[in-house]
C-alpha cells in the first residue's frame, strides 16, 4: 500500500510536525514502506485473542491525595527562554 | 592497570586501599580525554562532579561507611535525568535541557556511592540500532572504528568495551542494551519490565522501556542491578516484588538446567559463523550439566512488525510533550501557536524520530486503529503466550542476540526496514516484558557476537547465574578491542 502525499501531510499535521518540501518525497516513500511492512500483521489469525496493552498483569496503583512535592517553579522555568512573571509565554492565542 | 578491572575488582581494591576513588576517577577521565575522540561515546563528561563525588566516596570508605559500590565509577546513558547536568537524550530537542532532578536509577546509584563520569551517547530518543541517529554524531565501535557499536545504548557499550568506564547504564525497548552489548563484546542485562524504575528515564515506549546495565561480566551486572532495582512509588508500573540477592546465587550449579532453543532464532537470516558460535556456547552449557531442547515459537516471526506498530504508537503519544513551551527546543519567531509546535518539533527532532512519530500517528488515526494498533496488541498477546508456553517446559531460552556482528557505519541507514530487522531476536522479549541477557560468545571476522539468554518474568537471578557460570568456563568477555585499550 502506497500512501499519498496528501495523506502524509495530514498525518504530519496531526503530529504537529513540519515537513519541508525537500523532505516530503522521502517521508512518503519511507512511511509507505513501513506501513507495507507492518501490513503482514493483518494476515495473523487473532480471532478471539484479547489485545495486550501491558506486559505485566497488574492493575493501576492508586495513592492518597496529599501534597508530596515542594514548589520548584523557578528551577523548572529555568529550562525555557520565554517566561514572564512566573508564566510561560507563547504566541498570542486569543486576539 | 586500574581501568581493566571489573566493578567487583575495583570495589575490592578500594576497600583494601590499593587505590582511591579519586585516583581511579582521574585515571578514567584522562582515558576518556585521550581515547574518546575516536569513539564519541560520551555526550557530556562531568569531570568536576565526578571528582567531588569520588572525594566524598573516599571519605565514606575511610570512615567505614561504604557499600560494595561506593567509589566505583559509572557512566549513565543520556536518557536518564541527572540533577544539574544536561540530559539531551541524543536530541537537538533537549540540547539545552538541564534536568532539575535525578532519575530513580541515578539517585539510587548515587546513594550507593557510585561516581558518575558523564552521560553517554545514544540514538536520538533511543530510536535506532546503530547509534547513528544521535544529534551528537555516531559512536564508533572500539573493535573496528568503521563499524557501529549497535544502539540505542551504543555510547554505553563502546565506553565499557574500551574500558573508559567499568559499568554503564542503558535502556532497552526493543534490544537497545542487548544488541550493543553483543556488538561491543560485553555483558548487557535487560531486566523484567517493572523491575527497575522508569522514573526520570525519558520515555520512548512506556509498555516496553526498561533500564539495565552494560558491564564486563555477569558478576558486575548482579552487583549494580541489585542496587538499581526495586519498587519506586514514582513509577506507576514499578513492581512491588522483593529484589533477591543476585550476587548470592551466581555460583549455583547448572546441573539439570533445561535450555530451550527457539528454532525461529536459527533461521536463514542468521550468519552461519554467528550460528556456529551460538552452538559452541550450547556445548559449553551441556558440559555444565544442562540439557538442550529445540522449541518452536511460531508467533515470534511477527515480533518485528508488531513492535513497529506498538512502539511508534506509544512514542507518538509520549513525544507529544515536546511542544517548545516549557522545556526543550523552541523555533525562532513563530507566527502563531501551531507554527511554534510544528517548527519546534520539525527542527528539534531528527529524521528517525519524526519517522516513528509519523508511523505512530498513522496507526492510531481514525480508520486505521483497529487494523494496525489493535491487531498488533493481539499479536503481542500471541507472542507473550508463546513464551509462557515454552517456559512450562524449559528454564531458560538461548539463541543469538543479533543476526550478524557489527556492520559498517552507513550500511543500513538508507532503508529503515533493514535497520529494524537487526533487532529480530531481541524484540520479542520486550513485547512479553521478560528479562534478557547478552553475553559475549565468540568472534565472527574478528568482531564479537553475543549469546542471548531469556528467562521468565523476574528470573534475573537465574539468568545471571547461568551467564556467570559460562563466564567461569570461557574468556570471551575478557578480550580487549586492540592494544589501544590495553
Amino acid at each position: 500500500m502506497s500512501l499519498t502525499k496528501r495523506e502524509v501531510e495530514n498525518v504530519a499535521h496531526l503530529a504537529r510536525l513540519e515537513i519541508t518540501e525537500g523532505e516530503i518525497e522521502r517521508v512518503v516513500e519511507n512511511l509507505s514502506s513501513i506501513i507495507d511492512f507492518v501490513d503482514q500483521l493483518r494476515g495473523a489469525d487473532t480471532g478471539d485473542v484479547l489485545p495486550m496493552a501491558h506486559p505485566l498483569d497488574m492493575s493501576q496503583r492508586l495513592r492518597t491525595d496529599e501534597v508530596s512535592e515542594s514548589d520548584q517553579r523557578k528551577r523548572f522555568q529555568a529550562n525555557t527562554s520565554a517566561v514572564e512573571a512566573g508564566l510561560y509565554l507563547v504566541p498570542k492565542v486569543i486576539e | 592497570m586500574m581501568h581493566k578491572k571489573t566493578v567487583a575488582e575495583i570495589s575490592r581494591s578500594l576497600q583494601a586501599r590499593e587505590f582511591s576513588s579519586v585516583e581511579i576517577t582521574r585515571h578514567l577521565l584522562s582515558r576518556i580525554d585521550s581515547l574518546d575522540k575516536n569513539l564519541n561515546s560520551f555526550i557530556t563528561v562531568t569531570a568536576d562532579f565526578a571528582l567531588a563525588a569520588a572525594a566524598a566516596a573516599d571519605k565514606r570508605i575511610a570512615s567505614g561507611d561504604a557499600g560494595p559500590l561506593t567509589g566505583v565509577p559509572i557512566a549513565h546513558k543520556d536518557i536518564f535525568c541527572t540533577d544539574g547536568v544536561r540530559t539531551s537524550c541524543g536530541s537537538r530537542m533537549l540540547d539545552n535541557f538541564v534536568s532539575p532532578y535525578d532519575a530513580t536509577v541515578v539517585a539510587r546509584l548515587k546513594d550507593a556511592g557510585m561516581v558518575m563520569l558523564g552521560k553517554t551517547n545514544m540514538d536520538e530518543f533511543a530510536m535506532g540500532s546503530s547509534n547513528e541517529t544521535s544529534f551528537y554524531g555516531p559512536v564508533h565501535n572500539p573493535w573496528d572504528l568503521n563499524t557501529v557499536p549497535g544502539g540505542s545504548s551504543g555510547g554505553s557499550a563502546a565506553a565499557v568495551a574500551a574500558r573508559l568506564a567499568p559499568v554503564a547504564t542503558g535502556t532497552d525497548t526493543g534490544g537497545s542494551i542487548r544488541q550493543p552489548a553483543a556488538l561491543a563484546g560485553i555483558t548487557g542485562v535487560k531486566p523484567t519490565y517493572g523491575r527497575v524504575s522508569r522514573y526520570g528515564m525519558i520515555a520512548f515506549a512506556s509498555s516496553l522501556d526498561q533500564a539495565g546495565t552494560l558491564t564486563q561480566n555477569a558478576e558486575d551486572a548482579a552487583l549494580v542491578l541489585e542496587a538499581m532495582s526495586g519498587f519506586d512509588k514514582h513509577d506507576s508500573t514499578s513492581s512491588p516484588a522483593a529484589v533477591p540477592s543476585y550476587h548470592g546465587s551466581l555460583n549455583e550449579s547448572l546441573e539439570g538446567l533445561r535450555v530451550g532453543v527457539p528454532q525461529e532464532f536459527l533461521d536463514e537470516g542468521l550468519d552461519p559463523q554467528n550460528r556456529a558460535a551460538v552452538e559452541a556456547a550450547l556445548e559449553v552449557y551441556r558440559s555444565l550439566g544442562a540439557t538442550i531442547h529445540p522449541v518452536s515459537m511460531p508467533s515470534l516471526a511477527l515480533s518485528v512488525p508488531t513492535y513497529y506498530v506498538v512502539a511508534p504508537a506509544e512514542a507518538s503519544s509520549n513525544l507529544s510533550r515536546f511542544d517548545g513551551v516549557r522545556f526543550g527546543y523552541r523555533c525562532e519567531n513563530p507566527v502563531d501557536l501551531v507554527d511554534m509546535y510544528k517548527r519546534s518539533r520539525g527542527e528539534g527532532f531528527g529524521e528517525e524520530v519524526k519517522r516513528r512519530i509519523m508511523t505512530g500517528t498513522y496507526v492510531l488515526s481514525a480508520g486505521y486503529y483497529d487494523a494496525y494498533y489493535l491487531q498488533a496488541q493481539k499479536v503481542r498477546q500471541l507472542i507473550a503466550e508463546d513464551f509462557t508456553r515454552v517456559f512450562k517446559e524449559v528454564d531458560v531460552l538461548m539463541g543469538p542476540t543479533t543476526p550478524e556482528p557489527a556492520f559498517e557505519l552507513g550500511a543500513k541507514t538508507a532503508d529503515p526496514i533493514t535497520m529494524y530487522l537487526n533487532d529480530i531476536y531481541t524484540i520479542g522479549v520486550n513485547l512479553a516484558g521478560l528479562p534478557g541477557v547478552s553475553i559475549p560468545c565468540g568472534f565472527v571476522n574478528d568482531l564479537p557476537v553475543g549469546l542471548q539468554l531469556i528467562g521468565s518474568h523476574f528470573s534475573e537471578a537465574k539468568l545471571l547465574n547461568v551467564a556467570h557460570r559460562y563466564q567461569q568456563e570461557t574468556d570471551w568477555h575478557q578480550r580487549l578491542p586492540g592494544s589501544d585499550y590495553e
